[in-house]
């Protein structure tokens, strides 16, 4: 696979790394209410918003705002006041060492971590300008709304029809005809469709590994939520089959926000726009994917690209 | 020591290798000789043996089949001559003599033959007679006389007698079990009226209206009374007179006579379409004379409905428990207790179990649906007596340790992120758990079906009390409205193994019965267990890979 293939995209991306005060930033971050930010802005001025909008007139709107989160297992702290946005349609990707609390943050925005007892957590998402961990959000359609594709490909034992119609039966939709039109889209989106299309009735455990990851992101996708989570989704593919996802999630971010855990740092280079260098549940690093690997400004960051780091 | 040298710990893991093999062999070995022991005793019970007359030195003359050849066991103080042998003779003809079998030395036998003009009679009473045919008259018309004639004549005339039994048969079991059950539940109704306490106007005018149907119905009854009585006394016009090998005679009614042969005119191919003959016999008839002859399809019918009963109520029963102690209930002591209780009730011995089957199933469930359902039947019992429904709920109770257990480990099998899956696409648990995790346990939970299929189509013992008989006048399921009668008693192969080896007035004629009717035990046990293995296979293969 070479690295070359999805290069740089945006131009202005290397372009400048620093800009003045760009106006239509201003509009995106007014629904996100100055004040948690500004005592953690006065208390630790270098951090709160690790990309000040005054800085990256690039990143746009914004869908996913994460302020001053921290999360505990018991009393291990896994997370330690993240502050970052995710910027909307893009493509955002955590890099880091394993256990650096990536997924654990990934399935912070989806609310997966409900399952497990003993998490607690501080800070605030928000989504959509409205908090996620508000009790009076409704977790199953907030998670219709961010669906996830997970590191081990997980299909439900049934066939590859009934997998991407799941979700829309879950939420409601039985007709024969819609579900069909769905899967087929589903599938198409997913660049399944072709492989798939004379054997959607047998069981999805019989297709390959990245046959059954891309059968997954159809499933996400068939439910038409705003933002996928992803991690690491070609961590047990071969290359073939990860250039496959790679090339798709590039298609996916016209339509979709996406959030990528990888540790596969050429993966962000070649397919993110953002990227967060997380380090012992930290957020180290966050900036637009090239400047992050050329100009690391956090000396952590540029050991671990650099691969001079465990 | 050379580095290519085995070393001795792998020798050791090789002897061990070896030894479980060897266990594993000597399981099937015994699986195998249990098979051949059932097929060697059981298998020839329908093979005919040719007919042997028999002179003895006393002079008497004995006719019948040998059954068994021993050596002769020397008493204290006498010594045998080494090849001295006894014979068991089975002579029939147990309304002459009393007795089916005897023994008696070889040396004892003057001359030995087979003759041809020689007949087996298998009859609806007494069993077998053996000897010859003499006369065949209608009343008191000759119509054939001479072995030759008289048995040429036999076979047409009995054939239109088998004609007329089966049509006595049917009108016993149609029409008139019929207007007997709508007489019944008339009589029941006339007693419901009279319980219900009506006013004594509407309750004279409701008591004139049964009557009337009942007299109605009566009247049909001695209507079709009468034809069974002409049917039977046509039936019984013509008589066959039989001489026994010791010149008794003896006049059997030719509708008497399930079967009549000259085993010793046999080739091969006779004795092979005899013996499926009598296969389709013991399979699919009822059984006669104290379940010593005939079939035993009635206890296969018990069997197989009491285990699909069973399979009924302990499956959903036993998978719903499961969920809830694998997928809902807070993993605790509380839970591991209640894990460690239901395993300890798969220790029980199963007669305690009956014995709660009866206090809470019979006397206490059944005695109250009996009060409130059927107070009109009352004091004779309807559900609080034993049951078949009442033993497919004893037994389900019995295995459902055996389902929870076998639904927990599919269940336990499902992987998280499967879940996850589900619910990171906006699932509830509720539905991710039904629609995902209990499809993917389907296996498994089958598995846990099999398990206790099988131990209930094995368990007699509780059942003894709790509704399973000798010999059950109906079918559990019949004709009559409503079809399927849960509240009746029923026959089970294995009890009936106990009753006729054990039970029976005749056991040397019933040792192979027993034997035959194990090994249909176990077909039907295997049958139910292929099919249910054959649903999971098929559901494996539907989800190929699947956990479980
Ligand atoms: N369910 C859990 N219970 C307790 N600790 C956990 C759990 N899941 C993750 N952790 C801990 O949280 C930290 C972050 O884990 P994770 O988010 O999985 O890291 P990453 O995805 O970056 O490899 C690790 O130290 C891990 O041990
Ligand atoms: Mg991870």
């Amino acid at each position: 696979m070479s690295p070359t293939s999805t290069a740089p995209r945006e131009s202005e991306m290397i372009s400048e790394p620093t800009s003045p005060e760009s106006p239509h930033l201003a509009a995106p971050a007014a629904p996100i209410p100055p004040a948690p930010a500004a005592p953690a802005a006065a208390t630790r001025p270098e951090e709160g918003w690790p990309i000040d909008p005054a800085l990256d007139p690039r990143m746009g709107e914004t869908i996913l705002e994460i302020e001053r989160l921290s999360l505990w297992y018991g009393a291990k702290q896994a997370l330690h006041e993240i502050w970052m946005r995710i910027p909307k349609r893009q493509i955002t990707a955590y890099i880091g060492p394993s256990g650096c609390g990536k997924s654990t943050l990934l399935r912070c925005i989806n609310r997966l971590n409900d399952l497990i007892d003993e998490v607690r957590v501080e800070g605030r998402i928000r989504f959509e300008g409205s908090d996620i961990f508000d009790p009076r959000t409704d977790v199953n359609s907030l998670r219709k709304r961010i669906g996830m594709v997970f590191q081990k490909s997980n299909p439900f034992p049934k066939s590859i029809y009934e997998n991407v119609a799941y979700g829309c039966r879950i939420h409601g939709i039985e007709r024969k005809r819609e579900l069909d039109e769905i899967v087929e889209r589903s599938l198409r989106g997913a660049a399944l469709w072709d492989e798939v299309k004379d054997r959607l009735d047998e069981s999805a455990l019989g297709m390959s590994g990245g046959q059954q990851q891309r059968l997954c992101i159809a499933r996400a996708i068939a439910v038409e939520p705003e933002v996928i989570l992803l991690d690491e989704p070609c961590s047990a593919l071969d290359p073939i089959a990860t250039a496959k996802i790679e090339e798709l999630m590039v298609d996916l971010k016209e339509r979709y926000t996406l959030v990528i855990v990888t540790h596969n740092m050429q993966q962000a280079s070649r397919v993110s726009d953002y990227t967060a260098f997380m380090y012992l549940g930290e957020m180290v690093e966050y900036a637009p994917t090239q400047d992050l690997f050329l100009n690391p400004r956090k000396k952590q960051t540029e050991d671990y690209i650099t691969g001079r780091f465990g | 020591m050379s580095s290519i040298q085995k070393p001795s710990r792998d020798r050791l893991g090789d002897s061990l290798t070896a030894l479980c093999g060897g266990a594993l062999a000597l399981n099937l070995l015994l699986i195998l000789a249990l098979l051949g022991l059932l097929l060697a005793n059981g298998g020839g019970y329908f093979w005919q043996k040719p007919l042997e007359e028999l002179t003895l030195a006393d002079g008497r003359v004995l006719l019948g089949e040998i059954h068994d050849r021993k050596p002769v066991a020397a008493r204290a103080g006498e010594t045998v001559a080494p090849e001295a042998q006894r014979i068991q003779l089975k002579v029939g003809n147990r309304d002459l003599d009393g007795i089916d079998f005897l023994w008696l030395d070889e040396s004892e036998i003057v001359s030995r033959s087979r003759p041809l003009d020689t007949v087996v009679l298998e009859r609806l009473e007494w069993g077998n007679f053996y000897g010859r045919m003499v006369e065949l008259r209608r009343g008191s018309e000759l119509l054939a006389a001479g072995p030759e004639e008289v048995w040429k004549a036999f076979g047409p005339l009995h054939e239109e007698k088998l004609r007329e039994r089966e049509a006595i048969r049917k009108l016993e079991k149609g029409p008139i079990g019929d207007v007997n059950h709508a007489i019944e539940r008339l009589r029941l109704e006339r007693r419901k009226v009279a319980l219900a306490r009506l006013p004594a106007a509407a309750e004279e005018a409701r008591l004139a209206g049964l009557e009337a149907a009942e007299r109605e119905r009566e009247a049909e009854y001695e209507a079709l009374a009468e034809r069974l009585f002409s049917l039977r006394a046509a039936l019984d016009a013509e008589v066959v007179l039989l001489e026994a090998a010791d010149g008794r005679r003896k006049e059997l009614p030719v509708g008497a006579v399930v079967r009549a042969l000259r085993p010793n005119t046999f080739g091969f191919l006779d004795k092979l379409a005899l013996n499926a003959s009598r296969l389709g016999e013991f399979v699919f008839d009822d059984p006669r004379e104290s379940n010593t002859e005939g079939g035993i399809f009635p206890a296969i019918f018990g069997t197989v409905m009491m285990v699909f009963l069973m399979s009924f109520a302990v499956v959903p029963f036993g998978v719903l428990a499961a969920l809830y102690l694998r997928e809902y209930a807070k993993q605790g002591p509380l839970v591991r207790a209640v894990r460690i209780a239901v395993n300890n009730l798969a220790g029980v011995p199963s007669i305690v179990f009956g014995v709660f089957g009866l206090g809470f199933f019979v006397y206490l469930v059944g005695g109250s649906i009996d009060r409130l359902f059927y107070p009109e039947a009352l004091p004779t019992p309807t559900f609080g007596t034993g049951g078949i429904l009442w033993g497919a709920l004893t037994l389900a109770l019995l295995t459902v340790p055996v389902v929870i257990v076998a639904t927990e480990e599919g269940l336990a099998a499902v992987p998280r992120i499967v879940r996850e899956g589900s619910l990171a696409l906006g699932a509830t648990k509720f539905e991710t758990t039904f629609k995902v995790v209990l499809p993917a346990a389907a296996p498994g939970i089958l598995t846990g079906m099999i398990l206790a299929m099988a131990r209930a189509a094995g368990e007699v013992a509780p059942l003894m009390i709790v509704g399973m008989v000798k010999l059950a006048p109906a079918l559990p399921v019949d004709g009559n409205f409503p079809f399927v009668h849960l509240e009746r008693k029923f026959m089970h192969l294995g009890f009936h193994i106990y009753d006729v080896g054990f039970q029976s007035p005749n056991v040397d004629a019933t040792k192979p019965l027993v034997f035959a009717t194990a090994l249909l035990l176990i077909a039907v046990v295997t049958t139910m267990n292929l099919v249910a293995i054959a649903i999971r296979n098929h559901l494996r293969r539907k989800y190929a890979g699947s956990a479980v």
